[in-house]
């Protein structure tokens, strides 16, 4: 009897923390990143890129989305480390474009565009959203790194 | 004398670290060898310069207020220091967000002139 409520406890546990795990993408606090990529955009989870597209990224910064997102040498090699320690593996799906060039954005990855395919291109020109990149438009707790579904609001 | 000194010694640690926006204008002015307009510097704060955006395309023309990123649509505190207190007050910032922001909007880097008419400007709104 013993043996079978803890094995069902473990049973219930485990259920209960997959789904939370499948969705976490809580960001590591750091307070270089926080207010190094914090000041122009929301810190993006780490774990959402490989980490060959983070190195790409962060070494050509002054060409930063059409934005000048220069740094000094200091700050950018620990950015760099911090965004590679915590890269994401096989989550991301497919890394790299059609000419072997790392994907730099989130949003081309083949796991992001599957996961948003109900998502019409109007419902993301809309002013309150803007940009795929403006993930707490709808994802009201990703600041928190929950992107699941009952977190979701897609506002008007 | 012994307080004296003690006196000096933290008054001249205090400088080293904080700066005042004051300190950032003589700064650029002195470096642009003139005064500062901030009649200037409204205009060039608020006019675009061959590239998509101008200043006030993300701080406002009106940068007592909140801005939002032209792009991202994040909200950027007010540049104004009156309203904002940690505005101008760390060199290394200054001169990061001048060096990014002119590259943006003009292509190229801000003269000390420019640099100087814009603060001047600033410290006028309240």
């Amino acid at each position: 009897m013993r043996i079978h409520s803890i094995s069902s406890i473990a049973a219930l546990l485990a259920a209960l923390a997959l789904p939370a795990q499948a969705d976490n993408y809580r960001v590591p606090g750091n307070t270089i990143v926080n207010e190094e990529c914090g000041s122009c955009h929301m810190v993006f989870p780490p774990q959402m890129l490989h980490a060959d597209s983070w190195r790409a990224m962060m070494s050509d910064l002054p060409n930063h989305f059409g934005s000048d997102a220069s740094l000094d040498e200091q700050r950018r090699i620990a950015i760099t480390d911090f965004l590679v320690a915590h890269s994401g593996g096989r989550k991301t799906g497919v890394t790299r474009d059609a000419k072997g060039k790392p994907l730099l954005r989130i949003s081309e990855t083949t796991r992001f565009i599957k996961k948003h395919r109900e998502i019409s291109p109007a419902v993301w020109k809309r002013a309150s959203i803007k940009s795929a990149a403006n993930c707490s438009a709808c994802h009201t707790r990703a600041a928190a790194g929950d992107y699941d579904d009952d977190s979701i609001r897609i506002p008007k | 004398m012994r307080h004296l000194l003690i006196i000096a010694t933290l008054l001249l640690a205090t400088s080293a670290q904080a700066e005042t926006p004051r300190d950032f204008l003589t700064r650029f002015e002195k470096e642009a060898g003139a005064t500062s307009s901030a009649e200037r510097g409204a205009r060039f704060f608020n006019s675009k310069h061959g590239d998509e955006w101008s200043c006030a395309s993300c701080h406002t023309e009106q940068p007592t207020h909140t801005g939002r990123h032209a792009k991202t649509n994040k909200a950027i505190k007010p540049l104004a220091p009156a309203v904002n207190a940690e505005r101008f007050t760390d060199t290394a910032r200054v001169d990061k967000w001048f060096r990014r922001n002119c590259n943006d909007t003009l292509n190229r880097a801000c003269s000390a002139q420019e640099k100087a008419d814009v603060i001047a400007w600033l410290l006028t709104l309240k």
